[in-house]
């Protein structure tokens, strides 16, 4: 357990050091970049094979080549995909077959690995899946051609990725979980300020309570089959706040159990926001069933003007946003050139999830997506190679800005977009990133029981602590349990 | 089978020996013919082939560019695809051809007695191989997974005891097998019995049997919409929360809240799928009930409840049985009404969707296999009423 317990420090920290790159940016225009691709030599064979070899006939040596990569990313997610290998495609002539499969993309990756039909690349969200794989041995072994001096000061030697000393992962994007966001306007025609202790911001949701002003809170988890994520992102965030690092570690790895009164303690500090008499909008019944893109709606108030809201604060990962919103929903389908008013910075607005006890600084929890390889040819390695570069992930942080965890990204990418420049700001006034744990779990556990159990307990509206706790525990697996 | 005299039988060899010579050059034919066969699913196998072969093909009509660019997988791929599904239909059905008529011709060389005795095989041969390959070598695997993965026979099937949520799994599998099988007949047949009367008889039973025609994950994605919640004060877009919202009431969280009410709203689902199934097949049955007997029952004073519960019913029990026995078969192993509506979560688990999930998600075969088992034997009480049935009927026997 030792190892995996301390490469997330390790990519935490990594992570902390990328926002140094990019904590001083300016606010430029956002233009319609569509991404590129790494200049030669790449510091990666393949990669420069690609991009410079050639045919007898003058083509690219891989060119008509295919390899497959199975992603979770579909509809707006799939565009900024497809448009940030579209510069490699052309450049290599190397075919990326993109195969988009959506929320069951896990259920089928497993199906295609079991009958010796995996992609050539796949995305997973939960390093536990990978570790899984690897124990496996179902992946490819990336050490020889991907663990180049290159790659460690891109990543940092303890990037998430290394399992049992292989490298068998490439990580990718990574999202900041510990943002709430709030309606700037409305608060400050109501004169309530942003909270910056936990103390501020259980007072802000007595006196909004107190002020008739509805509930403090929009919360709501309903996710289908993966119901309960949002529930143990907040355990989490609770978690890190009351406790050191290593006893966060510990859980993770199975250590300190959920019966324990640290976990306990973060349960309960939840409970207090998301059971108290008016505290989250609409009660359990609202966290328990409705989508969760469709959380903050009554922030946006009756008349959808987001000027009297029904709830004020929703604590979301930073790629929520504008897409979300109850008039983009609706208008987005008629009218495809659709821009909300409701701009995020402006109307919208986020705000870091603020520490509870000092002595744990502030912490900040993210989680990121990772690629596995499955297949070992000279094109595959190429196409690894080049998500494992900035450029691989280009178009999309100019398309719509989000965070690479490679630490090399050109500070400029970043410029003029709200959430990396809200990324940068909450990273660099942090005192440590930490993985989400709920990921690193081991799959029953840690998309399992822990997603019911937070399910269960809303039902019960709090009141079954223990039995949720237990049967949390319950699920680790006897073999990995020490 | 008619009995075949000998006297028949010898003729059958006479004439065996007329094309003795002729059923020679039959083997050879068919020795060439699965030569070939094997060729085709060498070609067959590589990706490629098809590919390659129409670049012979254009290097030989002296189109080089064209062959260029087809082996390096560009160019006319829909030619060479089309080529390949001609080649694969040719080598299917040319080759089921070649078994039966070589496994025939051979047969026929052992006289009379082993013919009869074989031929027979020969025909069911195919059939009993298959299902051995995709039946019954899977259930034997997933037997010895369920005792020999993961801690064995103890911590797989130990689970299932132990473990409090697989009460609750197995509480509402209990609950489908009853509710949704008694539903779906229950009202199936009165539908059935009803709509006999009825002027536009096959319009009102096209309506009730369309459902039928609907996938389950698509239905399950139709009911969703009925289902959905909104908390008060918001418009509710779900259908069932606007109409009862409508009556003064709060709206309801059908499938997210109050177990276990809400898996009786999925069996819903099921329920509205299966009925018409019940139907269009007990409505069959009624009508073969013979008029004389239910006008014999009409002049004798019964009333219409009367004859449909003492007359009509009585008729048709066969049929209701093998409805019954169908649908409780096909709820047993319900899943997508699970999975697509709320993932096993709110207490709505079924065995087949813990079963999934610990195969795909939580990569424990053993506890899977395990599940399976446990459906498998739960079905076999089923099974066995459904064969003792046809066997007292005398079909098949």
């Amino acid at each position: 357990m030792h190892r995996s317990r301390k490469w997330p420090v390790i990519a935490g920290t990594a992570l902390a050091t990328m926002a140094l790159t990019f904590s001083s940016i300016g606010v430029i225009a956002q233009d319609e970049a569509v991404g590129g691709v790494p200049a030669t030599p790449t510091g990666y064979v393949e990669l420069d094979q690609a991009l410079t070899e050639t045919k007898d006939d003058g083509s690219p040596i891989f060119g008509g080549t295919n390899v497959s990569v199975q992603v979770q990313w579909n509809s707006a997610e799939l565009d900024d995909f497809e448009a940030t290998v579209a510069a490699f495609e052309e450049a290599t002539g190397i075919d990326i077959d993109i195969q988009s499969i959506g929320r069951n993309h896990e259920i089928l990756l497993r199906t295609a690995v079991l009958a010796g039909t995996p992609p050539d690349i796949a995305q997973i969200a939960q390093p536990a899946a990978m570790r899984q794989y690897a124990a496996e041995e179902a992946l490819v072994d990336m050490t020889e051609w991907l663990d180049t001096e290159r790659f460690r000061a891109d990543f940092g030697t303890g990037a998430v990725g290394y399992v049992d000393g292989k490298l068998v992962g490439i990580p990718y994007k990574a999202d900041i979980k510990s943002t709430v966001y709030y309606p700037k306007q409305a608060f400050e025609a109501a004169g309530y300020e942003v909270p910056t202790t936990w103390d501020e911001l259980v007072a802000l949701g007595e006196q909004i309570i107190a002020d008739g002003n509805g509930s403090p809170w929009c919360i709501s988890m309903e996710h289908g089959g993966v119901t309960g994520w949002v529930g143990t992102d907040w355990i989490e965030d609770v978690l890190l706040r009351t406790v050191p690092p290593e006893t966060y570690w510990a859980w993770t790895a199975g250590e300190l159990p959920f019966d324990s009164p640290e976990v306990r303690n973060a349960f309960d500090l939840v409970g207090q926001i998301w059971f108290a008499e008016n505290s989250a909008y609409g009660g359990p019944t609202y966290i328990n069933s409705t989508w969760v893109g469709q959380t903050m709606d009554p922030m946006f108030g009756e008349d959808g003007t987001a000027t009297s809201p029904q709830c004020w604060m929703h604590k979301q990962a930073l790629w929520y946003g504008p897409g979300f919103w109850p008039d983009f929903r609706a208008n987005s389908a008629t009218d495809p050139d659709y821009q909300t008013p409701y701009a995020l910075g402006d109307v919208i607005d986020v705000f870091y999830f603020p520490p509870i006890d000092e002595a744990y600084g502030r912490p900040v929890l993210y989680a990121g997506d990772t690629f596995m390889v499955f297949d070992d040819r000279p094109e595959v390695r190429a196409v690894a190679q080049f998500f494992a570069t900035p450029e691989g992930l280009q178009g999309w942080i100019q398309r719509k800005g989000v965070t690479s965890s490679n630490l090399n990204t050109p500070a400029e990418w970043y410029e003029g977009s709200f959430n990396t420049e809200k990324a940068a700001e909450i990273i660099g006034n942090s005192t440590g990133l930490m993985f989400d744990g709920g990921d690193i779990m081991p799959v029953p556990v840690g998309s399992g029981s822990f997603w019911t159990g937070m399910v269960d307990w809303t039902a019960a509206g709090g009141t079954n602590t223990d039995e949720v706790l237990a049967s949390i525990d319950a699920a680790w697996p006897a073999d990995e349990a020490e | 089978m008619r009995d075949v005299t000998l006297q028949e039988l010898n003729r059958y060899d006479e004439e065996a020996r007329h094309v003795g010579r002729s059923s020679l050059l039959l083997v050879v034919g068919l020795l060439v013919g699965l030569g070939v066969l094997a060729l085709a699913l060498v070609f067959l196998a590589d990706r490629n082939g098809a590919s390659n072969l129409l670049a012979d093909i254009y290097h030989a009509l002296g189109n080089s560019s064209g062959a260029q660019e087809l082996r390096q997988g560009q160019g006319d791929q829909f030619v060479a695809k089309t080529l390949m599904a001609v080649i694969a239909i040719i080598v299917g059905v040319g080759g089921i051809w070649l078994v039966y008529a070589g496994a025939n011709t051979v047969i026929e060389a052992l006289g009379a007695k082993w013919r009869t005795r074989l031929i027979p095989w020969l025909f069911i041969g195919p059939a009993l191989f298959l299902l051995a390959i995709f039946l019954v070598w899977p259930l034997i695997r997933t037997i010895w997974s369920s005792l020999t993965l993961e801690g064995g026979f103890s911590a797989n099937y130990g689970v299932i005891a132990e473990d409090r949520s697989m009460l609750t799994v197995l509480r509402n599998n209990l609950l489908w097998l009853v509710v949704a099988t008694a539903g779906s007949v229950g009202i199936g047949l009165l539908i059935a019995g009803l709509v006999d009367r009825v002027k536009r008889e096959a319009l009102a039973k096209t309506f009730i049997f369309l459902p039928l025609a609907i996938s389950l994950v698509g239905a399950s994605v139709i009911w969703g919409f009925v289902y959905a919640w909104a908390p008060p004060g918001q418009p509710q877009y779900g259908l069932l929360n606007a109409i009862w919202t409508g009556l003064g009431q709060e709206p309801v969280a059908w499938v997210q809240a109050n177990p276990p009410l809400n898996t009786i709203f999925l069996i819903v689902i099921m329920i509205w799928l299966q009925t018409g199934f019940a139907m269009v097949v007990l409505s069959a049955a009624i009508k073969g009930v013979s008029t004389e007997i239910i006008e014999a029952a009409q002049l004798d004073g019964a009333s219409e409840r009367q004859v449909f519960f003492r007359v009509i019913v009585p008729n048709i029990t066969g049929s209701i049985l093998v409805v019954t026995v169908t649908i409780a078969i096909a709820v047993m192993k319900i899943f997508d009404i699970v999975w697509v509506m709320t993932g096993g979560k709110w207490d709505t688990d079924v065995v087949a969707n813990r079963m999934f999930i610990e195969m795909f998600m939580f990569f424990r075969e053993g506890r899977a296999s395990a599940l399976a088992v446990l459906l498998f034997i739960a079905v076999i009480p089923i099974m066995v009423v459904n064969i003792r049935r046809i066997r007292r009927q005398g079909i098949g026997a």
